[in-house]
């Protein structure tokens, strides 16, 4: 090692910090220019932390397990009389339910209709939450080989989740509808209009640009419109809400804040895709068949 | 640092020199697990804010008490952490981080002989800056003017969890990250 006299060591110790603050800024400046750069460095990280955190998540679903049971047994009384009369309820629409599904299924024979193939899925845990204080996503674990790629949908049991933004060897990070940066094309279900979701990183993404002349409906459903090739047509996003200033917000069907397992769908969707996704969609050896190159 | 007290000491062992490196060490390498902790699936609201508050209290903490084990260079790499884990913009909590570390270690020999109020009061002074200055430089990096918010509740949660950290970290300072009780 160098041996230093000691003004020379105080000078540089006084020095190091200064220089490291410049490199910070340095830092930020690289990761808004090269913003590729940045995501794989978050990737490698996560596929490292992902198998810790599938171990931590089962004890840790066991002990919200327990807490919601308490929680439950305390409230047992009201949620009966609450589900007595749900139930009743859902009778009757399973009623309508069945008789236009047989209506349906003969329509559709009358006119030789093609069904659509169904969409094939993973099914991942997620296991962490991979937002910030400025950003919505979880992290999901996968295993190797897993075949996910950008831009592939999330659904939990009830409804839209998100979609694919980083995909890792081990995990992938999927961007909730909730975050700011989440634009959803939906349409209206009873008015068939369409609209945008715009996420605002609180629970409830707004609705925004519907036409002039349709008013989304308090509790009316939302599902996504296969505009711009991103979405298909007709998955469930949730319900309007007006808020206390008359703004239209949609109360998501799934349970962002409680999500454990997810649905990964393929519909081989490219129609949408950031300029730096784009920039590494490139490169894989084995380009997709199924949909033409839209980016010339 | 040892050399320049005077006294008898037991003979620099191996094992002694072990024992006072992973003691040396004990406060970035909790402060780092403590991060990687704090990103678990816990299912706590608000888990991103505990995270940047957790990183703010021990930085700021152990600069002030204990400097020689935390340097820049450590704190630079805490705070690359925290912004991979929190996908922040990159540099952003490595430049709150560092700047928490100035401001510690610049007002050390007046902080360090007050009470723990004094303490406390300006931490969440510093807590609140660095929330500013984290608010700001996302929205400026986003080109969106952000709601503030999230930066209030990071702030709150900062200066709120600062006393329950400082008696673990203090418990600690005294007898783990001790160097001298190897």
């Amino acid at each position: 090692m160098i041996r230093l006299s000691i003004p020379v060591r105080q000078a540089l110790a006084k020095l190091t910090l200064p220089v490291l603050i410049a490199a910070a800024f340095g830092l930020m400046l690289l990761g808004k220019a090269d913003a590729l750069l940045a995501e794989r460095a978050r990737m490698a990280l996560a596929d490292a932390l992902a198998p810790i955190y599938a171990v931590l998540a089962q004890p840790l679903a066991n002990a919200h397990a327990v807490i919601d049971n308490a929680d439950h047994m305390l409230s047992l009384y009201g949620d009966n009389a609450q589900l007595r009369q749900e139930n009743e309820r859902l009778r009757h629409w399973q009623s309508v339910a069945l008789a236009l599904d047989a209506e349906n299924a003969t329509l559709k024979a009358n006119l030789r209709w093609i069904p659509d193939p169904p969409a094939s899925f993973v099914t991942a845990r997620v296991v962490a939450d991979a937002g910030g204080v400025y950003a919505r996503a979880v992290l999901l674990s996968l295993g190797p080989n897993h075949g996910i790629t950008k831009g592939q949908i999330a659904l939990d049991d009830r409804g839209l989740v998100g979609r694919v933004t980083e995909v890792g060897t081990r995990s992938a990070r999927v961007l909730l509808i909730t975050d700011m940066n989440s634009r959803i094309p939906v349409t209206l279900e009873t008015s068939r209009a369409r609209a945008m979701l715009v996420g605002t990183n609180s629970n409830r993404p707004r609705l925004m640009y519907w036409p002039e002349g349709i008013q989304p409906a308090e509790g009316e459903r939302i599902v996504t419109s296969a505009e711009a090739g991103a979405f298909p047509a007709g998955l469930p996003v949730g319900t309007v809400h007006y808020t206390a200033n008359n703004v239209p917000e949609v109360e998501p069907a799934g349970r962002l804040d409680r999500l454990e397992v997810v649905r990964l769908f393929d519909y081989g969707l490219r129609g949408v895709l950031a300029p730096e996704m784009v920039s590494h969609a490139e490169t894989p050896a084995r380009p997709d068949p199924r949909q033409p190159d839209r980016r010339h | 640092m040892d050399d320049r007290l005077p006294g008898i000491r037991p003979r620099p062992t191996l094992w002694r020199r072990l024992d006072m490196s992973a003691r040396v060490g004990f406060p970035a390498s909790t402060t780092a697990l403590l991060l990687i902790a704090a990103a678990a699936p816990l299912g706590v609201p608000g888990q991103a804010e505990w995270q940047e508050a957790i990183a703010l209290g021990c930085v700021f903490f152990w600069s002030l008490f204990r400097p020689a084990s935390m340097p820049p260079v450590l704190v630079f790499l805490l705070g690359v952490l925290a912004d991979l884990l929190d996908y922040a913009p990159a540099g952003l909590g490595v430049l709150s981080l560092l700047l928490v570390h100035g401001f510690a270690l610049r007002w050390r020999r007046s902080l360090t002989r007050q009470g723990f109020l004094l303490v406390w009061l300006s931490f969440a002074a510093v807590a609140w800056g660095a929330a500013a200055l984290q608010w700001a430089l996302t929205s400026l990096l986003m080109f969106r003017l952000l709601s503030p918010g999230p930066a209030l509740f990071q702030a709150a949660i900062s200066a709120g969890i600062y006393p329950a950290l400082a008696v673990l970290l203090t418990a600690a300072h005294t007898t783990l990250a001790e160097p001298r009780r190897a």
